[in-house]
């Protein structure tokens, strides 16, 4: 059976239709549930296999992206994550979802604290949104489920604040020793992390593009692979069509096969 | 009571915002500022015990970044302290979001006296007057049209109490109405217009008057309570639904056109003389027309399972005034066009352009206009924040740059949707109301923003220009209004709806009545931002984010229990009926009754003369012949040409994805795409083209020939990435300056002149390309009569471009992709110059920059049909390797934008170009010749291409090289020859960070 998937809605967010359609090309089920109808019924988490927190402006980002969309998860439904976590399950959050997890503190849930803001996305440093592709390169040794034996991904970033950031550097330390950080900013010619912009986008610590818990079952990342499932989403696509180098599929439906099989294993 | 809550950065967390007011007060103003560091100020108007007040902060302040007090935080030293605030009563999107927050914190809703409001506090370091102080606040932090700007020295800011009173408007006028007494004078009539900022004119006024003096008027409205005069609901609900903005009255109007030659020709209606008749007479021959001119958004098929709409708009006026606010309700407004289109389209993409004066702009500004530059910045931030939190994606974009936009700018959003063929069986594109549908108002609450914007707009821009013309938009709310009517209408909830863009409330009932036949509602019941506003207030209020519906008897329950789960504002307001009349009550009194016939059918017909003479326009000293490298690096450098990536990558243009060739294209993905192809469906490899062509320079010398280049350009265009005549379609928007004779507008014969030859080119190339207009928009008072200078803008019409694609796959892009590739040059060039982009360059460069004329490039019709005939044949037999079509700049531009974007060289003899006559190097080079080409193909296919493009110009000029260099050669001389790296340096260095 294809494993349900619940992607939450409303209040801004809008990558529903494209999450949605990732999700159902990697072989799961995927579900899209207004905020307020979850909230109404916050136990009907448990029906699912796994949760998506999308991208986009919920609230607009004021106050800093995700704070008010992770205040009102906060209020009403920390038990029942807690749960849905502790029961083995897998979260993905993309961009604005990105934010909100940390928001809440999902991420990096260290020790197994996943309601306690511990790192932020801050503004990128250029000062402004930018929305250009990247590559990311992944990180064999951490324990995330979504990332396991990819190479180096081109991905478009569409983001104001996705420097990840702390003043905390043991923190920092830490995260790295635990495997909490899977992909970085790379530079596509040596394949290394970088911190050179644009390459790096925003500027995050150690070219940070994406954590996950010490678990690996949560994990959210900036750039959006659901932005590329069409191998005509690739900026060179023309190039590629030339030399015969076309995939089959966008790059990015990566990520969301991993989670499927992940899940069909379990 | 209100609390203040401040909040700033801790202590080596980079704060951006405040080190960009300091980079800009250095280098814009040139002021001293050594340093700026800045603060959110929250002031949070809401009866909270102790506690509950530190939940808020705490929930308010990121732990891992700022820190926060309540009352005043402690500060660094500094020198001046600025801080910022919206007025009262102005959107205060980050306020309303808080708000939101401290109802999920205390766990209950808000009463109507609670708020949070917000500013700004930026703490400067440097030997600054107050003066200068001031001035960096009211040019560079706020806009004092809506925000109060207040500046302190570090002394003054201790001695002062911490301020925690907030913005509110406590307005507790009681609602009245008026009537007024059109029995005087026609100074006495024109008073009242002018001063109740009505624009209407004496005609118009006279018309009301006869209108009202109607005994079976006066015996209908006498069973009502209502006066014999006007009230003043009435005059301004026909002031609105009768203005420029909203009826069209120029391009309605009888106008005598005389030519040159003295020929005298009466038009009765410019649009539906060449707008309308074109696409009538195009609808026999394509087959794919589903709905023009009658909505919001022209809408037309796409497949078997969708139609597609589209509609583009104009928002100048309010974006001179507040270019943020005017911007991004220009985007979100644009957005509830094909969002209120048929029973409601799901939105694709936006698209952008704006006119603005050089941001280098050095010489003396009139009193009241905002630097130019601060206006581009504040139009593209706010549609960029517009876009970016709607989640659509922009597609295309264009900026162009002349002094004559200092007065006003243009601001062009456009947007297209989507929606399925039928729901509920039914047609989608089919609107219904009976009598007794309930009138719904959704989305926002209504308050004072944009009073007065549709009159507004139809003037020119005074320094009396009124501040409330000016909204903000709320993508939020709309976002979650937008999702919620997809919803309501998927479960076929509602029977029609309509968006409240200019005019509010009685504009968008005074359409949708005219479909029952008439209605009747209470404006006391409509929602409102805060008390104090009068019935007419309510009934013109451009308060955004807000729909009409028609929802029936039986789904209204349903309905308003939907939008309740949805956090959507929905409220009855009244009901349709037949009765013939627009009825209007506040509470229980009748406040307003016009007849629908006379509301939409009583505005007299303009009358408007038009003299056309060919203006007089000297050309530039021709250059020496020689080296025109340096021609060639000015052109990419110019502001009109040179590369808008910086703004443009601001701009999200991948949600959904669904993207094929974007906005930029190109190894490094810096290159302007001729045009953009994106799928509309993820189960389908179809999809749609949509580009543009714009070009107020060839209007100086004749709008009918650039109405033509323009056609061409936006369709040339669409072919070159693989779109097909026969699918493409078309829409115009007029800007110009007002065109009507007056004592402030004595050359009104001429600029009318322009625009009957504009329009007759639209229809005479429309027709013969069969591309029907499908919708369109005029703006007519883009003038500005502000410190004693008129400024009017160049007649400027953009005409985009959609098209269906059938195989997405089969695009095209622009920049050469292998070395050893052959070039071809498509099409004619000829000796076609004149207000070209190298004119103007030219014509700069000798200190006469008036001096551009010469011959503007014209169509030829046939021949271009025929070259597009067969680039459909080459692209859809995939023998295209690139395709590129040259506009401003020429065949020189475009050489280098293909090499550039390739990353690879080429040589290029200029003598084999297909050209008429023996053309000069200069023609060669850079004439903007319509309708041509430079494509490039595998050389083991050279021979198939040439076949296919016989009986067409088509000229093999040279091979595509791995050297990284540009040569453009005759065989007298090298013109050109230049590595990538100084091309692409000039090309991307004027805006770079700009």
């Amino acid at each position: 059976m294809n494993p349900k998937i619940l992607i939450i809605t409303g209040y801004g967010l809008n990558c529903e239709a494209e999450s949605s359609h990732a999700w159902t090309l990697a072989g799961a089920a995927p579900e899209l549930v207004h905020l307020n109808d979850l909230i109404e019924r916050p136990t009907r988490l448990h029906d699912y296999a796994g949760l998506m927190f999308i991208g986009g402006f919920s609230y607009g980002d004021h106050m800093g992206s995700g704070l008010a969309f992770g205040a009102r998860v906060r209020h009403h439904m920390q038990a029942d994550l807690a749960k849905f976590i502790a029961d083995g399950k897998l979260i993905l959050g993309v961009c604005n979802g990105f934010q909100i997890m940390t928001k809440l503190g999902l991420l990096p849930g260290l020790d197994n604290n996943y309601f306690t803001q511990s790192v932020a996305l801050m503004h990128n440093d250029c000062g402004a949104f930018q929305n250009f592709w990247v590559t990311l390169r992944f990180e064999e040794q951490s324990p995330c489920v979504f990332t396991r034996g990819l190479g180096p991904m081109p991905l478009p970033i569409r983001h104001g604040e996705g420097k990840v950031f702390t003043l905390d550097h043991a923190l920092l330390d830490r995260m790295e020793r635990l495997g909490c950080v899977p992909c970085r900013y790379a530079d596509p010619a040596t394949g290394a992390a970088t911190d050179k912009f644009p390459l790096n986008p925003n500027g995050s610590l150690n070219a940070i593009a994406g954590l996950c818990d010490p678990t690996g079952r949560v994990f959210g990342l900036m750039p959006h692979p659901e932005a590329y499932l069409f191998p005509e989403n690739h900026p060179q696509w023309d190039l590629q069509k030339l030399r015969g180098e076309l995939p089959s599929q966008g790059a990015g439906l990566k990520i969301f096969q991993n989670a499927v099989q992940f899940l069909k294993l379990t | 009571m209100a609390h203040r809550i401040e909040i700033a950065l801790k202590r080596g967390v980079h704060d951006g915002r405040g080190a960009g007011v300091a980079h800009r007060a250095r280098n814009f103003f040139h002021l001293p500022v050594t340093s700026c560091t800045s603060r959110d100020v929250f002031k949070v108007d809401v009866d909270l015990k102790p506690k509950q007040l530190r939940e808020v902060q705490k929930i308010f302040t990121d732990p891992v970044i700022a820190r926060s007090a309540i009352g005043r935080l402690a500060a660094p030293a500094f020198d001046w302290l600025v801080e910022t605030s919206f007025k009262p009563g102005v959107t205060d999107n980050l306020g309303r979001t808080a708000q939101e927050v401290v109802t999920d914190t205390i766990g209950r809703p808000l009463t109507a006296q609670e708020g949070v409001y917000t500013g700004v506090q930026y703490l400067l370091k440097g030997a600054l007057t107050r003066e200068q102080v001031q001035r960096l606040g009211r040019d560079l932090l706020a806009n004092e049209l809506i925000q109060s700007i207040r500046v302190f020295s570090a002394e003054e800011w201790a001695a002062a109490p911490a301020d925690a009173e907030p913005p509110v408007i406590r307005d507790h006028t009681a609602a009245s109405v008026h009537a007024y007494d059109l029995g005087g004078s026609d100074a006495d009539l024109m008073k009242i217009s002018r001063d109740g900022i009505l624009s209407l004119s004496l005609a118009e006024m006279y018309a009301i008057r006869d209108y009202f003096n109607r005994p079976d008027v006066r015996a209908a409205r006498a069973t009502l309570g209502l006066p014999d005069q006007p009230t003043d609901v009435e005059l301004e609900c026909l002031a609105q639904t009768w203005s420029e903005h909203c009826k069209h009255k120029i391009f309605a109007a009888r106008v005598r056109y005389v030519d040159e030659q003295g020929r005298e020709q009466v038009i009765e209606s410019l649009f539906k003389t060449f707008i309308r008749a074109a696409t009538e007479k195009i609808r026999a021959d394509v087959d794919w027309l589903v709905s023009v001119f009658t909505d919001n958004a022209g809408i037309i098929r796409f497949n078997d399972k969708y139609n597609v709409s589209f509609k583009c708009e104009t928002h100048n006026s309010p974006s001179a005034l507040d270019p943020y606010g005017g911007a991004i309700t220009g985007i979100v407004g644009v957005n509830r066009d094909p969002m209120g289109t048929g029973m409601g389209c799901e939105l694709v993409c936006n698209t952008w352009g704006y006119c603005f004066g050089s941001p280098f702009f050095e010489g003396e500004l009139p009193a009241g206009l905002m630097h130019p530059r601060r206006i581009r910045d504040g139009v593209h931030q706010g549609v960029i924040d517009g876009g970016n939190q709607s989640g659509i994606p922009w597609t295309r974009g264009f900026e162009r740059f002349d002094e004559r936009y200092l007065g006003k700018p243009l601001v062009y959003c456009g947007t297209i949707g989507k929606i399925p063929r039928t729901l509920q069986g039914r047609p989608s594109e089919r609107k219904e109301i009976f009598p007794g549908d309930a009138i719904v108002m959704c989305g926002g609450r209504i308050g004072k923003d944009g009073i007065h914007g549709a009159t507004f707009s139809s003037e020119e821009l005074r320094h009396e220009s009124p501040a409330q013309a000016v909204q903000i938009g709320d993508p939020i709310t709309q976002r979650k209004m937008y999702e919620f009517l997809m919803e309501a209408r998927d479960l076929g909830l509602f029977r029609a709806l309509t968006d409240n863009g200019a005019g509010g409330l009685s504009s968008s009932l005074g359409e949708m009545s005219s479909m029952s036949g008439g209605a009747e509602i209470d404006l006391a019941k409509a929602p409102l931002k805060y008390e104090g506003l009068q019935p007419w207030e309510i009934l013109l209020s451009e308060a955004q984010e807000r729909m009409s519906l028609a929802v029936q008897p039986e789904n209204i329950t349903a309905f308003l229990a939907l939008a309740k789960r949805r956090d959507v504002e929905a409220n009855v307001i009244g009901t349709f009926t037949d009765s013939g009349a627009f009825v209007v009550k506040y509470g229980d009194r009748f406040v307003g009754r016009i007849e629908m016939d006379f509301l939409h059918d009583g505005c007299p017909k303009m009358e408007i003369e038009a003299r056309w003479q060919p203006p007089q326009i000297a050309a530039p000293a021709p250059l020496r012949a020689g080296n025109r490298n340096h021609a060639l690096l000015g052109l990419l450098g110019a502001l009109n040409v040179c590369s808008k990536e910086f703004k443009s990558r601001q701009y999200d243009g991948e949600v959904k994805g669904l993207s094929v060739v974007k906005p930029f294209v190109g190894v490094q993905s810096d290159m302007p795409s001729d045009a953009t192809v994106m799928r509309v469906e993820y189960a389908s490899n179809a999809g749609i083209i949509l580009a543009e062509g714009i070009n107020p320079f060839f209007s100086d010398l004749d709008t009918y020939a650039m109405m033509a280049s323009v056609i061409d350009e936006a369709v040339r265009r669409v072919v070159s990435v693989g779109g097909k005549l026969g699918q493409i379609a078309g829409l115009d928007n007029f800007c110009w300056p007002d065109p009507v004779l007056s004592e402030k507008t004595p050359d009104g014969p001429y600029k009318m002149a322009q625009l009957v030859r504009a329009n007759q080119a639209l229809f005479d190339v429309c027709t013969a390309y069969l591309v029907p207009p499908i919708s369109g928009k005029d703006s007519m008072k883009n003038d500005s009569v502000r410190g004693g200078r008129k400024i009017s803008i160049p007649p400027t019409v953009l005409f985009s471009t959609i098209a269906k694609m059938d195989d997405v796959r089969k695009a095209v892009t622009m920049h050469f992709k292998q070395a050893g590739d052959l070039i071809y040059v498509i099409g004619l060039t000829q000796d076609e110059l004149g207000a070209s982009e190298f004119h103007r360059w030219l014509a700069a460069e000798q200190g006469t920059p008036a001096n551009y004329g010469g011959t503007v490039p014209r169509l030829d019709v046939p021949r271009a049909l025929a070259t597009y005939r067969a680039m459909n044949a080459v692209i859809e037999a995939g023998l295209l390797h690139s395709s590129h079509t040259p506009t401003l700049g020429g065949l020189a531009v475009a050489f280098a934008l293909a090499v550039l974007g390739g990353d690879l060289g080429a040589e290029i003899t200029l003598d084999a170009v297909p050209q008429s006559g023996k053309l000069s190097d200069d023609a060669l080079l850079f004439a903007e010749s319509n309708s041509r080409f430079v494509v490039t193909c595998a050389p083991e296919q050279a021979a198939t291409l040439e076949t296919a493009f016989r009986g067409v110009p088509c000229a093999r000029v040279g091979t595509v090289a791995a050297t990284r260099t540009l040569k453009l050669a005759t065989a007298k001389r090298t013109l050109i020859e230049s590595d990538l790296d100084a091309l692409r340096k000039n090309f991307k260095k004027t805006l770079a960070g700009i």
